[in-house]
């Protein structure tokens, strides 16, 4: 099982620190973990820091049973690209980086595979310029797994998803993250999700981690209040599981 | 049975993808061979034509030849050709790692000010007698052509090693380079004698003539130095058109990646600007009706960037002596009237975005 954890991580962009201290206990791999915050607050440069993408203080603590740093995937936010490219050597170029210009049928099945589990194998075709938004994020999710990471950070993943991708893009990641062992650190904003499909949550917060541990734990009315600034309840829904219900911004 | 069209289901993307690469590998053979074509055409062609089995069978067995028609081929016209393949093709290649590393579509070495230093050197040797490089005044011409193009490069090149200097602001750059030196040019042929004056006009419309065996060499020795370093880039190139976060996530080195390529493309079009003058319009558009033809995965974009280029110039070269019989005209000037109309057609049929 892989496993990472956090200890004093920050991260600055020049000068400037837009992050700092983040610690967490040992995320295991297997589960999901949610990063929840406002915009601006550090989520994306979390993950930059974790790929070793952005640099600043502190230590990402890896397990030893990890193969290396370069199992460690991040996809990125915006998707947006107009390379003449297919969505399928798109994908194809994600997995090969680093490798020789021969290309195995076992490489291209594996492709296959994972445009099928996304239901994307009818756009394997088309150009990635000719793609509307949600299509192009789910290449780029497609560009992660491929690389079959043992460590994956999505940021925002399923943001220009409609319900039923959002649902089956996170239903699928999970039971991938529970059958590999892959560790799944996924940004969000939609808490609902992270309360349905992560173990646990980190909550970002103005540069600054406000708190971490089970998402149940974490996700409460007093923290959608101080953090969100909008006055929530988290009840339990007819099927007896939590849900939150926003009822009013406040200002 | 349900297991068969499942197994059918699952390999049908492979099986797609196997028939887009060999129509991409037939159409990059098929250049090939119409190069050759073109090759062999434009020996042919000249003051003395001769057909096209007198220039194969002297190309292939030249024993067998007159003596004549022997030297006209191999020492005469063969360095021509063959400078306008490695011209075409280097100026192509430049063009389509530019057009990678810098995100635009309108990066090429005319367009990012390579060839404008490169003409205003060669025209304060013509013009001011001014050799950059005294020790070989006899090559002070292309020496200064060089020796300016480089300057240019490494502006460049310096400048996108700068924090804060994104992909846009290096083009911006390369375009006020064009501006400075087009006028500076401008200035020393206001101050020209009217003898330097057209030399140096013939010298910024791009010619073959002056084509030798050394200077063919030299422009085919930088092609096949550089050629090999972008295949073993050519993953990682690749991922760069996909955007700079996505490349990074991927794992590369984006900025090391982005300077090293642009230090090969530095060298790769400033050789043959300062050997043939401005030839612009081969370095923009070389790269596009590849990338039209194939897509930009550099396994097969690159390759078709060097035949693109090099089609291109030859089947320039072609016409610029077909045009008017009996006179050459000049090829800077050809290329783009050869190659414009073609473009077009692509343009215009092409239903996929080209960029
Ligand atoms: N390349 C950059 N250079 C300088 N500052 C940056 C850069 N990228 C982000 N920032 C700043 O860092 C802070 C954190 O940004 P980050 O992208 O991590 O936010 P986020 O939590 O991912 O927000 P969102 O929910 O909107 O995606 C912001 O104030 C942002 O303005
Ligand atoms: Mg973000």
């Amino acid at each position: 099982m892989v496993g990472l954890a956090l200890k004093g991580v920050g991260a600055k962009y020049g000068k400037h620190t837009v992050l700092s201290d983040v610690d967490t206990d040992v995320l295991n791999g297997g589960v999901m973990t949610a990063v929840i915050g406002p915009n601006a607050a550090g989520k994306s440069t979390l993950f930059k820091r974790i790929a070793g993408l952005a640099p600043g203080p502190g230590t990402v603590v890896l397990s030893d049973t990890l193969k290396g740093p370069e199992t460690i995937c991040y996809m990125p936010q915006d998707t947006g690209a107009n390379a003449v490219l297919t969505v399928y050597e798109s994908v194809l170029l994600a997995s090969k980086q680093g490798s020789s210009w021969k290309v195995r049928d076992s490489e291209l099945l594996e492709i296959d595979r994972i445009l099928q589990a996304l239901r994307i194998d009818d756009l394997a075709f088309r150009g990635l310029g000719e793609l509307s938004g949600g299509q192009r994020q789910l290449v780029s999710i497609a560009q992660a797994l491929v690389r079959k990471p043992e460590i994956l950070l999505m940021d925002e993943p399923t943001s220009a998803l409609d319900l039923f991708r959002q649902i089956e893009v996170l239903g699928f990641m999970r039971s991938l993250a529970a059958k590999s062992g892959m560790s799944v650190l996924i940004a969000l904003h939609d808490l609902n999700h992270a309360l349905r499909y992560c173990s646990n949550t980190i909550v970002i917060a103005r540069g600054a981690m406000v708190a971490s541990g089970p998402t149940d734990d974490v996700i409460t009315d007093s923290m959608l209040r101080d953090i969100y600034r909008v006055e929530a309840r988290v009840e339990m829904c007819s099927h007896g599981k939590p849900v939150v219900i926003v009822d009013h911004s406040i200002l | 049975m349900a297991l068969a069209a499942e197994q059918l289901e699952t390999t049908t993307g492979r099986v797609q993808y196997r028939a887009l690469a060999f129509r991409r590998i037939v159409l990059i053979c098929g250049m090939v061979v119409a190069l050759f074509l073109s090759v062999s055409i434009d020996m042919a062609l000249g003051p003395a034509n001769y057909t096209l089995s007198e220039v194969l069978t002297s190309l292939f067995s030249s024993g067998t030849v007159s003596d004549q028609l022997r030297v006209v081929i191999w020492d005469i016209r063969m360095p021509i050709a063959l400078m306008a393949i490695t011209v075409g093709a280097s100026l192509s290649v430049a063009g389509a790692q530019m057009q990678t590393i810098l995100a635009n579509p309108l990066a090429s070495p005319f367009t990012l000010g390579i060839s404008a230093a490169a003409g205003f050197g060669a025209a304060l040797g013509l013009v001011g007698g001014v050799a950059l490089f005294p020790a070989a005044v006899q090559f002070m011409i292309p020496i200064n052509a060089f020796l300016m193009a480089m300057a240019a490069a490494l502006f460049i090149h310096f400048a996108s090693t700068m924090r804060g200097v994104t992909v846009e602001t290096i083009v911006l750059l390369g375009i006020a380079l064009v501006f400075t030196f087009n006028a500076l040019l401008s200035l020393l042929e206001y101050l020209a004698s009217e003898q330097a004056l057209a030399a140096v006009v013939f010298w910024t419309m791009g010619s073959l003539t002056k084509a030798t065996w050394p200077k063919v060499w030299i422009t085919g020795a930088v092609l096949i130095f550089a050629v090999p370093l972008f295949a073993r880039q050519a993953w990682a190139l690749t991922a760069l058109r996909l955007g700079e976060d996505k490349a990074a996530s991927l794992g590369i080195n984006v900025r090391r990646l982005r300077l090293h390529t642009m230090m090969t493309v530095s060298l790769l079009a400033a050789i043959p600007v300062s050997f043939v003058g401005t030839i612009g319009f081969v370095g923009l558009v070389g790269p596009h009706i590849a990338r039209m033809l194939v897509g930009e995965d550099q396994r097969f974009f690159l390759p078709a960037s060097v035949l693109c280029g090099a089609l291109l110039l030859s089947a320039t070269s072609v016409v610029s002596k077909t045009i008017i019989p009996g006179a050459i005209l000049p090829i800077g000037v050809i290329t783009a009237l050869v190659g414009v109309p073609f473009f077009f057609i692509l343009i215009f049929t092409n239903r996929r975005r080209a960029w």
